[in-house]
């Protein structure tokens, strides 16, 4: 039985749909995915896994290669005073420059955001710090908290104070090193703050001027809220480069003096590139994994719940 | 009357706030544009020179370090923007088995950045034979979870019937890619650029432990070489070399500060 010529017709053109719409294989997905994943994989993934076992081995030298050595590295970790003073400065500095930078980037959010004269301009200031390199802001500072000689003491001496060594003083090295991070990265939290404030519908602001409600009274009831989200992801970001960022520890002390301004990644890179202890380096390795890796399992979690509030 | 004193205490705040900010780097700006003896003595009628940019310029080998600098940025910034675009495509309109487990190990790396994993990077780096070379400071941030992430969530925007029509005027999967879908994320692409040019004109740590000599240096391990050498404490000299390697991303921040702000913006909306 012959079928009619239209209906032979679009048989053949849905036959030609078919083949044209959806060809995806996941032969196309893998090779669309495999030079990332490749190189995601060659300086990320493996590593991790390379460091875990490194960790475990001792240091290769000359006329002694590798060997399995068990916690040994681990132990000498927890032996080491400078381990415990790095770890100690790396929490004092994040608990130190986060609620700061925090505080001080939703202040210039809310600033930028009203209507001040001259807030172009602002915004340009506070932001201006963001896009410079971290090492051309510690020469800047470097110079700043020069012992007589930078403003911050020719400021001191208009008031009668004596100079002071700002970076070579055991008690003030790690606060002025907080003041340099929080004011390179203030600026840049701002602009979240910023974008979310300009999400915010206007009308909310106008049915609380109809009732009455004073403007600290909206914020803390409807700004701050609405803000969480982004609160929690500047907090994410602020912790992860409290970890991370050390430029200017290169720069301004060395991690001095007598390690006063020693953090984590930074005791890493002289173990590993000035003493050239791999074993001793991969097991702090393990130790700053770990802190990011219970801090991803934590914005998981709180993150999740915020769905549910949702 | 309330009302105005609090908003007049606000500016106040806010303007004393931006001129904390803006302290260092005017004190900078002056010291570097005034001969040394006003480096730290203020006076309106002090002479103004370029004789520091130029002593600079000739004490340490900045053209060179320029040269790597922009090398390196475009190696980076050209190669995450091709490879982040066919994975996020892959990840955004393929089905295949494994693909949220594999999308949530790209994802690691927004957290743990090489620099963090050094020891190992760098046995690999001199593996590949490449250490102390452009390509080792490019090596590991030529693929980014970051990228991905981003290119991912702008192309699930696209409507799937511009893609069908595409295909009915005969577009391969790479057509349709760059014939739809790129040009639609034109945006995200801009953003996402000038936050990581940024981001790699400013990298330190890598490159330091990387780079051994004048030709691989990029500006940043360059500047801190020249500070931490020998030249003494000539401040003017020194502040003069870290406006010059900060000043073409300054220039074109000041420039394009609307456009800047923006892309730092949509970068950060996730």
């Amino acid at each position: 039985m012959r079928r009619p010529a239209h209906e032979e017709e679009r048989a053949g053109k849905s036959v030609r749909l078919a083949r044209l719409l959806p060809r995806r294989t996941s032969v196309e997905a893998w090779l669309l995915l495999l030079p990332s994943v490749v190189l995601l994989a060659t300086f990320a993934h493996v590593p991790i896994v390379a460091t875990l076992i490194d960790s475990f081995y001792s240091t290769p030298r000359r006329n002694r290669p590798s060997h399995f050595v068990g916690l040994d590295n681990y132990q000498d970790m927890i032996a080491d005073p400078i381990f415990w003073k790095a770890l100690t400065n790396n929490l004092i500095y994040a608990l130190g420059t986060i609620p700061a930078s925090i505080a001080i980037a939703l202040a210039m959010a809310l600033f930028v955001n009203s209507r001040l004269p001259g807030r172009a301009l602002l915004r340009m200031a506070y932001f201006t710090p963001t896009v410079l390199p971290m090492i051309a802001v510690a020469n800047i500072w470097l110079f700043f908290y020069t012992p007589g000689y930078g403003l911050l003491d020719q400021i001191a001496a208009l008031f009668g104070g004596h100079t002071t060594n700002w970076l070579g003083s055991q008690q003030t090295a790690l606060g002025a090193i907080m003041v340099v991070t929080v004011w390179k990265e203030a600026g840049f939290f701002m602009i979240f703050y910023l974008a979310a404030l300009q999400q915010i519908p206007p009308d909310l602001r106008e049915a609380a001027a109809i009732e009455g409600a004073s403007r600290f009274a909206f914020f803390r009831r409807v700004t701050w809220p609405l803000l969480m989200p982004v609160t929690l992801f500047i907090l994410v970001n602020a912790v992860i480069n409290a970890f991370r960022t050390i430029d200017h520890i290169f720069m301004m002390t060395g991690g001095g003096p007598d390690n006063a301004t020693n953090v984590l990644l930074f005791h890493i890179y002289e173990v590993g590139f000035k003493f050239w202890d791999q074993g001793a380096a991969t097991a702090l390795t393990i130790v700053l994994l770990a802190i990011l890796g219970l801090l991803a399992l934590a914005q998981f979690v709180i993150a999740g719940r915020k769905v549910h509030y949702q | 009357m309330r009302e105005r004193l609090s908003s007049a205490l606000e500016t106040g705040a806010a303007w004393a706030l931006g001129l904390f900010w803006l302290a260092p780097l005017l004190y900078a700006i002056w010291t570097a544009f005034h001969p040394a003896a006003y480096a730290t003595h203020f006076d309106v009628t002090a002479p103004l020179t370029l004789e520091n940019f130029a002593r600079a310029w000739g004490a340490a080998p900045f053209a060179r370090y320029f040269l790597n600098t922009t090398l390196i940025v475009a190696m980076i910034v050209g190669a995450q923007c091709v490879l982040c675009t066919l994975a996020a495509f892959a990840f955004a309109r393929f089905t295949f088995r494994g693909r949220d487990l594999l999308f949530a190990l790209v994802l690691i790396q927004l957290m743990i950045s090489p620099e963090i994993l050094a020891v190992v990077n760098y046995r690999t780096v001199r593996a590949l034979g490449s250490v102390d070379t452009l390509l080792g400071v490019a090596l590991p941030y030529l693929a980014s979870a970051f990228g991905i992430f981003l290119l991912r969530q702008a192309f699930l925007q696209v409507p799937k019937d511009l893609e069908e029509a595409a295909r009915l005027e005969g577009c391969g999967t790479l057509g349709v890619l760059w014939r739809v879908y790129v040009p639609l994320a034109r945006p995200i692409y801009l953003a996402y650029g000038l936050v990581q040019v940024s981001y790699h004109w400013n990298n330190f740590l890598w490159p330091l432990i990387v780079t051994n000599s004048v030709e691989t240096r990029p500006l940043t391990v360059g500047l801190s070489v020249f500070a931490s050498s020998d030249q003494g404490i000539d401040w003017s000299v020194i502040t003069a070399a870290t406006l010059m390697t900060s000043g073409p991303l300054l220039v074109g921040f000041l420039l394009f500060q609307r456009q800047f702000v923006q892309s730092f913006m949509r970068a950060g909306i996730k």
